[in-house]
Formats: structure tokens, sequence, C-alpha cells
């Protein structure tokens, strides 16, 4: 008796929910990110097409759209489309540029819609509701921090930079205060354009320059794919570590295996995207407060919890 | 009659300047490699210069290619979006298993690539000819395409070869050597002894220049045009193609910076090398000696600390210039 009454309740309650549920209007969530054209971007594409199908599942109530685009104009253009076509109830956008995205977006917030910025800021703060960001210092300075430990205070480096941006920039200035006191030192400092194969060369160069190197630090794990390979075909044994940054999973899976040489990882994960969709999405489902910045962290990935930060399904 | 004295005569003083316009670039490389050793002492190790000539194969292969294009009055620029396809195609063949055996494997993927350049090189070469496009933008169009299809094979990220025992059997062909020689020496060699052969020996060849210095006047000779420039551009394709069986085993991935700007390489490479630009004049080894002094360049860069990591290009840019007025001067003299 007891318990057919709580069955009624149960199912009573539940068709009162899915009556709610109905007779709310179905929020739309628009995503825009940049196309697949790199490793990190087409991480970004994966998992925002991930977030997108997991809450169209869970929610009924929230429809999430997302729309890459090849370049800045394009992008533009996009998130006109969008809020032309259908009322929008937020935007998600991880901007091409901060500088051409800004007045474009400024005309979506001033319809009414919620935005949330990922990653690249706009030139004005003030349009966000929400900015959820990786802390490219920190790549730099958690990587430092570490072969200041295990190097004992001292050794020779060398340093492999990405394309001259912003995100380049940080890293390296996290990673040079970092090892600031320490005597580390570094030998040489040069672009290689996050690409494998001018890291190949710069490897080559650097191993034909240098003597005795006692770890090597490539700001992306592009390009240490190419510097692994250089080590490997000089058969020099002095090198100690080579470590990358990103989170890419052909490099998660060697921290996972104990890789001597490679056994840590930092991240500034592609899935910030997901961070960013779901907690938009959590205002419309939960009514939970989300206004603000969220700065994810880049902590020390090893081998205990590489399998957080371990996507065997996504391109990067 | 006396026509033909004057012919005679021209042809021979032009004779004279061809020797050293052929001569110049490698006067502009031993300058370079001595500047090299002054820089740097470790520049001149036999390590540090046989990594440069190996990793000067890619560009130089596919610039041997490109001399046959330029050289018949046609442009590339699709070529590096071409390795980067190639290469992801290739890759994606030998992911697939669709033959038993590494060794069977390999060696039908390298066909595979093969035809894949040459098809790509066809299909660039007769929506030029047939369609009557300018090179550069027809060849811009398909650098497009071609770069897409890879990203879009790739899913934006990279393709890698998921095999280890066939990653270790194919790693040789980049790593491996012969008595002592790195295997991608070796295939620029071969590729550049029957390009000449072809070039310099076989009417081919001499179409190929006639159809550059004087599309009219090949014309009117009875030479087919369409069919010379065609045949160019396949192989163009097929260059690419080994340049790619080359490149494949160095990482063992294509991604969709693999082969970015390299048309650009290898269109300087040619330059450099001594292939007139508007056609009309080919130079084969010229070409080779034009990759490897860009990769010397590169490489110097790095073993200095001349310049900051800031300048580097500039640096680059101003040797390129000034190996080219050292080439002309020569050429100049009589």
């Amino acid at each position: 008796m007891k318990k057919a009454s709580f069955l009624t309740v149960a199912v009573f309650g539940s068709l009162l929910l899915g009556g709610v549920a109905l007779a709310q209007e179905k929020k739309t969530i628009a995503v825009s990110i940049p196309a697949a054209d790199h490793g990190w971007t087409a991480g970004v594409v994966y998992h925002a097409t991930a977030a997108a199908k997991e809450i169209n599942a869970a929610f009924p109530n929230v429809n999430v759209v997302v729309k890459t685009s090849p370049s800045a104009s394009a992008q533009v253009s996009a998130i006109e489309d969008l809020s032309a076509n259908k009322q929008m109830d937020a935007l998600v956008i991880l901007p091409h540029s901060s500088e051409e995205l800004t007045s474009p977006v400024k005309a979506i917030k001033d319809n009414g819609s919620f935005v949330t910025v990922v990653d690249r800021g706009l030139t004005d703060p003030t349009i966000q509701d929400l900015y959820v960001a990786g802390d490219n210092i920190a790549v730099g300075a958690t990587t430092g921090k570490f072969l200041v430990d295990k190097l004992g205070g001292k050794g020779n480096l060398v340093v492999l930079r990405g394309i001259p941006t912003v995100i380049d920039d940080e890293r390296i200035k996290g990673f040079q205060d970092a090892i600031k006191d320490s005597g580390l030192k570094v030998l040489d400092i040069q672009y290689a354009n996050w690409n494998s194969d001018e890291a190949f060369k710069l490897m080559q160069d650097y191993l034909a320059k240098y003597p005795h190197i006692d770890a090597v630090w490539a700001n992306d794990d592009d390009m240490l794919l190419g510097v692994l390979e250089a080590i490997n075909q000089s058969g020099r044994k002095e090198i100690k570590f080579a470590l990358g940054g990103n989170g890419m999973k052909e490099i998660i899976e060697k921290v996972m295996a104990n890789d001597p040489v490679t056994p840590i990882e930092t991240p500034y994960p592609p899935s910030m995207i997901k961070t960013a969709i779901y907690m938009t999405a959590a205002q419309f489902v939960g009514q939970a407060p989300v206004r603000g910045t969220v700065k994810l962290d880049a902590p020390l990935i090893t081998a205990d919890n590489a399998k957080e930060y371990y996507f065997p399904e996504s391109p990067f | 009659m006396s026509e033909t004295t004057i012919t005679v005569s021209e042809t021979r003083r032009s004779w004279k300047d061809v020797d050293l316009r052929a001569v110049a670039p490698f006067v502009a490389l031993a300058v370079l490699l001595a500047f090299g050793t002054i820089v740097n002492p470790n520049f001149i190790g036999i390590d540090n210069l046989l990594n440069v000539l190996t990793r000067s194969a890619f560009i130089a292969i596919i610039a041997v290619g490109a001399t046959f294009v330029i050289s018949a009055g046609g442009l590339d620029l699709s070529v590096g979006s071409m390795s980067a396809f190639v290469a992801g195609t290739m890759i994606l063949f030998m992911n697939s298993g669709a033959v038993e055996g590494n060794l069977a494997m390999l060696a039908t993927a390298m066909v595979f690539a093969m035809g894949v350049g040459a098809l790509c090189g066809l299909a660039n070469g007769l929506t030029t000819t047939i369609g009557r496009i300018e090179p550069f933008i027809v060849t811009l169009g398909t650098m497009g395409i071609f770069r897409a299809l890879t990203i879009y094979l790739a899913e934006g990220g990279s393709i890698a070869m998921r095999a280890p025992d066939l990653r270790a059997l194919y790693r040789p062909v980049y790593f491996g050597n012969i008595f002592g020689v790195p295997v991608p020496i070796l295939v620029i060699i071969v590729v550049a002894v029957i390009a000449a052969f072809l070039l310099y020996r076989t009417s081919f060849g001499r179409h190929v220049i006639a159809v550059g210095s004087n599309e009219d006047v090949a014309r009117y000779s009875g030479i087919s045009v369409e069919r010379v420039r065609t045949l160019t551009y396949i192989i163009q394709g097929l260059c690419v193609a080994i340049a790619v069986l080359v490149y494949v085993p160095r990482l063992g991935a294509a991604t969709p910076t693999t082969g970015l700007l390299w048309e650009l390489q290898a269109i300087t490479a040619v330059v450099i090398g001594g292939t007139a630009l508007r056609g009309g004049v080919g130079r084969v080894w010229g070409t080779v000696c034009g990759a490897v002094i860009l990769e010397v360049v590169g490489n110097i860069m790095v073993l200095s600390d001349l310049v900051s990591e800031y300048l580097i290009g500039a640096v680059q840019g101003a040797i390129i210039i000034v190996a080219m007025l050292v080439q002309r001067s020569l050429s100049r003299r009589r």
C-alpha cells in the first residue's frame, strides 16, 4: 500500500515536472568556434560537439547549436546569421580574434543574449557575462617548477617556442619566472611555430650546437613529437627530460606509461569549451548563477591523474 | 646563310654564359659553408652536414619537379598542400590494413602514394591546359583544395601511422643509411639524375624548354604544348609523392601544417638554382643546390648567436638575396 502510493507520487511528480518543462520555452545556446585547422582547435570542435550532444539529450528544454568558422570574418557572419534566424538565449564564443569579434558580440549582447567568452578575451570585457579560460602562464610555470625540482636546481635547457602571440609569450614568461632564481640556464630559445617538422629541424640544430643538454621544453605537444624524434635519431643519452604542454592524447599516453623522458604534462585543455557550454546551460536548467570569470588551472599531469585529461576519441 | 652564322655565334656566346650561371649556385653554397664554419665550428661537423642535407630532401625533390613545371612556363603553388594530402592518404591507406604482410603493405602504400601524386598533378595539368586558366590561379585553387581535404581527413588533428611494426619497418627510409650516406640523400641523387637525363637528353626535355621559351614557336614546330605542359605537372606530382615517401617515416604523421609554405621554398630553390621563372631555362642540379642553400641558411641561423630569435626571418631573407646577387654577378662576367 505504502509502496503503491509512493509510486503514484513518483508518477504524478514526473508528469508535473514534464508539464513544467513543456510549458517552459525552449532555450537556445549558440556555440561559435573556429573550424578545426590544427590539433588544438580540432579538440575544441570535438568537445563542443560532444557537449552539445550530451546537453541536448539530458535537457529537452535546451537546444545547443554548434557552428564552426574558418576565419574571423566568417565567424562574424556566422553569429550574425545565428542571431538573425532564431532567438538566441546564450552565445558561447571562442573568438578568432579579439578585435574583429568585439563589436558583433556586443550587438548580440545588446539584444539580450547571455554571452560566454572562452579562451581569447574580447577587447571590452564588460560584454561578457561569463569568461572561461586556461592559464598560459601556469603552463610555463608548472613545467619550470617541475624541472627545477627534478634537476636539483641546475642544468642546461633548450626551449622551443611557438608562433609569436600572447599565448606563446605568456607560456615563456611563466617558465622563465619559475626558473629565474634557480641554477637552470636556458642555452637557447627559438621559434618553431608549433609545427612538428620545424621542431625536428630546430632540435637537430640544438643538438649539433650544444654538446650537453639536460632538458628540453617545447611549449606545445606538436613540437614535442618532432623533438623526441630528433633526440632519438641523435642517440644522445644525457637529455633527462623532454617536456611539452597542451595535453595531446599521444603525450598523455606517454605520461600514463611512466615514460622516463616525458613523465609529466601540463594541460591547456581544449575541453574548456565544454566547461563553458555546461556552465552556460546550468543557469537555464538549474537556475545556478554562473556570471563571473573561471580560470582553469594548469596542474601537473602525472601518471596518477592522467586519466582525467585523456580523451582517446578526440582527434587531439 | 648569313642567318645561320649569327645563330651559331649567339649559341656559342650563350654557352659561356650558361656555364657560369650553372656554377654560380655552387659558388654561393661554398661561400655559405665557409661563413657557417666561421660562425660556429660545429657547423662543418659531418653529423650536422648530413642532417642538413637529409632535411633538404623534401624541398630538393619537390623543387626538381618544379624545375620542369617552371622551365615549361608553368607554375605550381599547390605542392605543399599536395604533400600533406598525399602523406595523409598514404597513412590512412597503411592504417586501413588493406594488404596482408608489412613489407607488401609498405610497397603497395608507396605505389598508392605515387598514384595519388600523379593524379593530383594530372588534375593541375589538365585544368591548366584544357581549361586554359593561368597556372597561378589553378594551383592556388588546388592548394586550398588539397589542404582542406587533408584537414577534413584528419578532422583537424593529425593522421598518424597506427601499426608500430610497420612504422619500425619504414623508419630507415628517413633515418637509415647505405655505406654511411643517409637514404634521403641517395633519393635526391637518384631523382636528380633521372630528372637531368629527362631534361637534357630526351626529346621531351627539349620540348619542355621549347614550350617554356616560346609557346607559339613550339606549337608551330609541331610540339603538343598541352601534352608537354600536362606531363610536367604529372612529373611534379610524382616528385611530391617521392618526397612524401621520405617524409612520412620521419614523424610517422601528417598534420594540417605538413608542407606549409613548401611551395614557396621549392620555387625559391628553383630560382636560386638558375632556372628562369619566366620559363625556357631549366637547371636540375642548380635546383638541388638551391634547396641545400635554403636549408643551410636556416641551420646557420640556429647555430649562430649573431641574431635574436625575432630577426631570424629577416636575416634569412637577406642571405637569400645576397646569394642571388653573387649568382647574378658571376653570370654577368664574361
